[in-house]
């Protein structure tokens, strides 16, 4: 299990980098995308990886770490994800309004 | 006490800012009740401090640092705030008929009380931080009031340069006085000044001392920082009058003393401090004789006296720190007078140019008698409170405290430079109010209004009487001053006009025969000189300064921009990343890190090959993103649904319910922002050029992007193979129902227990969503695709060459068995986005992905219907609904403190509704309800501003349909 998610993650890393440094405007906004999943799968994984754990308490009782799922994680990509989106059409914008202006998708904004 | 004392100027100040700007009467007189105010409160408090008690008033603010809001008022501070608000009171009165009606009066008014606050705060500060705050901010208000006339290049030169030499400094103070509260362990002035010996025996303290020296000197306008003084000159005379005789460049004086029980009597003290007050003293009151600006003269000769008190303190004997007292308050009331009267002269003839000035003392003989009076003060004439305090610095001069060549200068340096103080003040009087008549002034001079002059009067009567009868005004204060200071070394001392025939006597009237001559002597010289000193004109400090900092920010800022840095995006990434991945080696090997050993068990076949896919998709999303832009997207969506089904299958439902409804939503957002991409193609006939850096460039990029991957699974796999360490998520897991009133501990966390971060978050959403409408307002699309989409322009061909069809017929009719079906889902995903909002609190759910999951709704029927149809049927208003959420969001927050809570408090109970059944109903859940309602906001708007693009016509086209009608008609 464990294994499987840190070689997932590792690609979806490897995969944004690479495309971090590609010169197309296209390209990095795809890379930033691949590396947040990345991110937020990562800080997910601070909690540890628990199959049918239950992620919600019994109504009246308490629960801990040893029963239920780390609920810190959770919360962190939770909100993570939504300003991810925020952040991707921020970007997106930026690359088309660029796009518009300069005539070319190079980052630079120049070839 | 001691708070209303500083703050009420600095309320004051906030006050005169909100007065209109032709309202500037209105704002002299809130200034100078402020400032009388002020007076009045520190005179209040006299019995208190003369009773040699120090009042204190703490509040703590970060005291794990250390650091608190501390204020003590002593003897000494007592003399310092009641010279800083009195000589404020009388400059705001000055003020009030020097400034004309066309300049915003109530700006100057508003800046000058920022200004007495600060200068208060730099006195009674009780804590070194303190100081240092309030001492940054009187460098940053002087820099405005000096710039206050800012249409005037020299008012913005001498302003900036005042910044940035007080500045400077002040950093170097900063530093200092950190480097003191970490010798001593505490930044409190009471325990900082009870422990000289620790400080003066620190290997640190020569280090210390420098640093402080800097900041204490660049203040006072000490050799060789002194050169920012004279063009400070620029700014408006009332501002001169306050900065340079009581206040600003006092600070430093102010600072020396303060520490003079801990610091001063070393050998460093007295070198450096010595050389530096001497070279003052002599070259001030030498430039000063040759300024033929009237503020010049009076600059220089501020100059000049800073540095005999420097002198004074330097000497580190108690006799010499009283009179170093006493001179700051006797030249804090000349100066100041003196600045007034050359303000007046300014004023009434037009000009400060004492070649063009003379005989003036039958145009206004009041102001002429008072400014004599004052500048007799200046030189030391007997009678006169100057001659008190230079009485004191002879006979300390005269005494030996060091046997070095410095020690044995002092007398005679002091004795010339007391001579050139009588020839600059003979001249100052000479030739404004004596000679033939003035010719060709800018005005007819005559006397200023009665008020402009009181505050002259008082000042010179004040210089009188002291200087006649010392010992009964100005003495049990002093004496209040100097105990505070010195403590039981007190030394005793005489408030005394007539000493008998002594050594220092002798030396004042060869300063002041021999000042006379000189005057005589160099007359017709100055008559006509021009400005400025004879041999030290060249090497102007101006100059020098100018020089350094267009080296500095300009040249090597440039060269090394050039050298070191880019603009070009792909070299920053990469250093970004190879930085990253160096600190994270870096870190993580030299902490013994070691990888787990790989097991290869435990390893479910299913779920190994959802991770197959999507590691195929992120690869080939990174291969195709160039040229198959679609492809990519498609494939990032099938490494995001695999992401989501890793959140299920591990036990996490919320997570896996947000990232799949933000997956739609970002996939929709880039399929709407790829209509005005521009198609890059590949072309397989001219294959791109790989030429071997290509290569070399590809292949580095690949090492970088393996090891980073390499790194990350490294990583995540020895961290998710180890023990869960205690953390303080069982805190939240206990709390959460018992606390929190809800089951989903997530839930829970996000808008309870840590409601202010999400409050933050949403803020930055909604930030975002702004951000990306204003972008969007002005939007011009790549010109390649203006024109309407392939698949439209095939649709409309087909409808023109059937003559049954009309145009738009075809587009109206596509997909229109799914937008009827997305027209009926409207309902049914509203309904899914309420159930996921009210179950939030105890199930998987929220706010979150509940206001996600309603802007799909919104987001399918401008699918289904188009931009026009929707916004025909549908009231639409994203901004309105952020607005909404935030503030419900915010309401929430600030409701619990009308029940005494604090921020965010939430009080939680279930609540039984018909048909629905039993409702967990926190306050929470409005805050809830404000993140939903901004979610949603911000997603339709983001969303809707990029599908309105494809309605908006562009300006060009406009433009040159109009032009086609011009033509056609």
């Amino acid at each position: 299990m464990e294994l499987v998610l840190s070689a997932g993650i590792g690609v979806l890393t490897a995969s944004g980098v690479w495309l971090l440094f590609r010169p197309r405007t296209y390209q990095v906004i795809i890379g930033l995308s691949l590396l947040s999943y990345a991110v937020n799968l990562f800080i997910f994984g601070m909690g540890r990886l628990r199959v049918n754990a239950p992620p919600v308490l019994e109504p009246g009782g308490t629960g801990g770490l040893l029963t239920h799922t780390d609920p810190i994680p959770q919360a962190l990509v939770l909100t993570a994800i939504v300003i991810g989106f925020a952040m991707t059409a921020l970007f997106l914008v930026v690359l088309l309004a660029s796009r518009g202006f300069t005539g070319t998708d190079h980052v630079d904004g120049r070839e | 006490m001691l708070l209303i004392l500083v703050l009420a100027p600095f309320a004051g100040s906030l006050a005169a800012i909100c007065i209109p700007a032709h309202k500037g009467t209105a704002s002299a007189w809130l200034s100078g009740s402020i400032a009388l105010f002020c007076l009045a409160t520190s005179a209040a408090l006299y019995p208190i401090v003369a009773s040699g008690k120090v009042l204190r008033y703490d509040v703590s603010w970060l005291p794990e640092l250390g650091l608190n809001f501390s204020l003590r008022m002593d003897g000494f501070a007592w003399m310092f705030a009641s010279l800083v608000t009195a000589i404020g009171l009388l400059v705001v009165i000055y003020a009030r008929y020097y400034m004309s009606a066309n300049d915003p009066v109530p700006r100057f008014f508003a800046l000058f009380l920022a200004f007495m606050g600060a200068m208060l705060g730099v006195v009674l500060s009780g804590n070194l931080i303190l100081l240092a705050i309030f001492w940054e901010l009187t460098s940053i208000i002087s820099f405005l009031l000096i710039g206050y006339w800012h249409h005037n290049a020299h008012a913005r030169d001498g302003a900036r340069m005042a910044l940035t030499v007080t500045g400077t400094g002040g950093l170097c103070m900063f530093v200092g006085l950190m480097l003191i509260g970490h010798i001593v362990g505490s930044y409190d002035l009471d325990v900082v000044l009870s422990s000289g010996n620790l400080i003066r025996n620190d290997p640190l303290y020569t280090t210390v001392l420098v640093l402080i020296l800097l900041g204490a000197l660049t203040k006072s306008a000490q050799f060789p920082f002194h050169f920012w003084l004279p063009h400070a000159m620029a700014a408006p005379t009332p501002v001169s009058a306050y900065l340079h005789s009581a206040t600003l460049v006092k600070a430093g004086v102010f600072l020396l003393i303060r520490l003079w029980p801990v610091m001063a009597g070393t050998d460093q003290w007295f070198w450096l401090v010595g050389l530096a007050g001497l070279s003052t003293l002599l070259l001030g009151a030498y430039f000063a004789i040759f300024q033929q600006d009237l503020k010049g003269l009076l600059a220089y000769s501020t100059i000049s006296h800073l540095g005999l008190i420097t002198v004074l303190l330097s000497l580190g004997s108690p006799l010499a720190a009283v009179a170093a007292i006493f001179h700051t308050m006797n030249h804090a009331t000349f100066k100041a007078s003196l600045f007034m009267a050359a303000g007046i002269i300014d004023h009434e003839t037009g000009t400060r140019d004492m070649r063009r000035l003379s005989g003036l003392f039958k145009y206004m003989p009041i102001t002429a008698t008072l400014a004599m009076v004052a500048s007799a003060a200046m030189a030391g004439v007997p009678l006169l409170n100057g001659f008190l305090s230079k009485e004191m610095f002879f006979a300390e001069a005269i005494e030996t405290h060091k046997y070095n060549i410095l020690d044995t200068l002092t007398p005679y340096v002091a004795t010339l430079a007391s001579m050139f103080a009588v020839t600059y003040s003979l001249r100052f009087i000479y030739s404004v109010f004596f000679g033939p008549p003035p010719q060709d002034l800018p005005k007819t001079p005559h006397e200023p209004p009665h008020w402009m002059l009181a505050p002259i009067y008082f000042l010179v009567f004040s210089c009188l009487v002291v200087g006649v009868l010392p010992a009964l005004t100005i003495g049990p204060f002093l004496h209040t001053a100097v105990r505070s200071v010195l403590g039981d070394a007190t030394p005793v001392y005489s408030l005394a006009v007539w000493h008998g025939w002594t050594l220092p006597l002798f030396m004042s009237l060869i300063a002041l025969v021999g000042g006379v001559g000189l005057f005589f002597i160099m007359r017709p010289y100055l008559a006509t000189s021009i400005e400025g000193p004879p041999f030290f004109r060249r090497l102007e400090g101006q100059r020098i300064f100018e020089r350094v900092l267009v080296t500095l920010s300009w040249k090597w800022a440039r060269s090394i921009e050039m050298r070191a840095g880019t603009r070009r995006l792909q070299p920053q990434m990469r250093i970004l990343v190879a930085v990253a991945l160096l600190a994270g080696a870096i870190t993580l090997l030299s902490q013994g890190f070691k990888p787990a050993t790989i097991v290869l068990r435990n390893i479910d076949p299913a779920f190994a090959l959802i991770w197959l896919i999507g590691m195929v998709c992120a690869v080939g999303a990174a291969y195709q993103a160039k040229f198959h832009r679609l492809a990519a997207l498609v494939l990032l969506g099938g490494a995001g649904l695999v992401t989501c089904l890793t959140f299920v299958w591990l036990s996490a439902p919320d997570l896996a319910a947000t990232q799949l409804l933000v997956e739609i939503v970002t996939t929709v957002l880039i399929l709407l922002g790829l209509r005005w991409l521009p198609k890059r193609i590949e072309d397989p006939d001219d294959p791109e050029m790989m030429t071997m850096s290509t290569r070399l460039r590809r292949l580095r990029d690949l090492a970088f992007a393996v090891f980073a991957g390499l790194g990350m699974m490294l990583i995540s796999y020895t961290m998710m193979s180890r023990e869960m360490p205690e953390t303080i998520s069982s805190y939240f897991l206990e709390r959460a129902y018992s606390e929190g009133g809800g089951t989903n501990a997530v839930n829970v966390i996000l808008v309870d227990f840590r409601g202010f971060d999400t409050l933050g978050e949403i803020a930055v959403l909604c930030i975002v969503a702004l951000t990306v409408f204003a972008l969007l307002l002005r939007f011009r699309p790549a010109t390649e695709s203006l024109e309407t989409p392939e698949q439209q322009r095939l649709q409309n061909a087909f409808d023109d060459d059937h003559p049954d069809r009309k145009k738009g017929d075809s587009i109206a009719e596509y997909l229109l068995v799914p937008s009827v079906i997305m027209r009926w889902m409207f309902p049914v995903i509203g309904m899914l986005a309420a159930f996921l909002f009210f179950r939030g609190h105890d199930l998987p759910g929220g706010g979150f992905a509940a206001g996600i999951a309603m802007s799909i709704a919104f987001i399918l029927q401008y699918m289904a219907g188009g931009t026009r149809w929707v916004e025909e049927r549908l009231r639409i208003h994203p901004l309105r609904w952020m607005a909404i959420g935030l503030l419900v969001a915010t309401a929430t927050g600030v409701g619990s403190w009308a029940f005494g809570y604090p921020f965010l408090t939430s009080h939680a109970q279930y609540v039984t509704l018909p048909v629905i059944g039993k409702i967990p109903l926190a306050t929470a859940i409005l805050f809830d309800l404000g993140v939903f309602s901004l979610v949603l906001g911000a997603t339709v708007l983001i969303l809707i501003a990029l599908a309105h693009q494809s309605v908006r016509v562009p300006r060009a086209q406009i433009r040159a349909a109009k032009l086609a009608a011009k033509e056609t008609v």
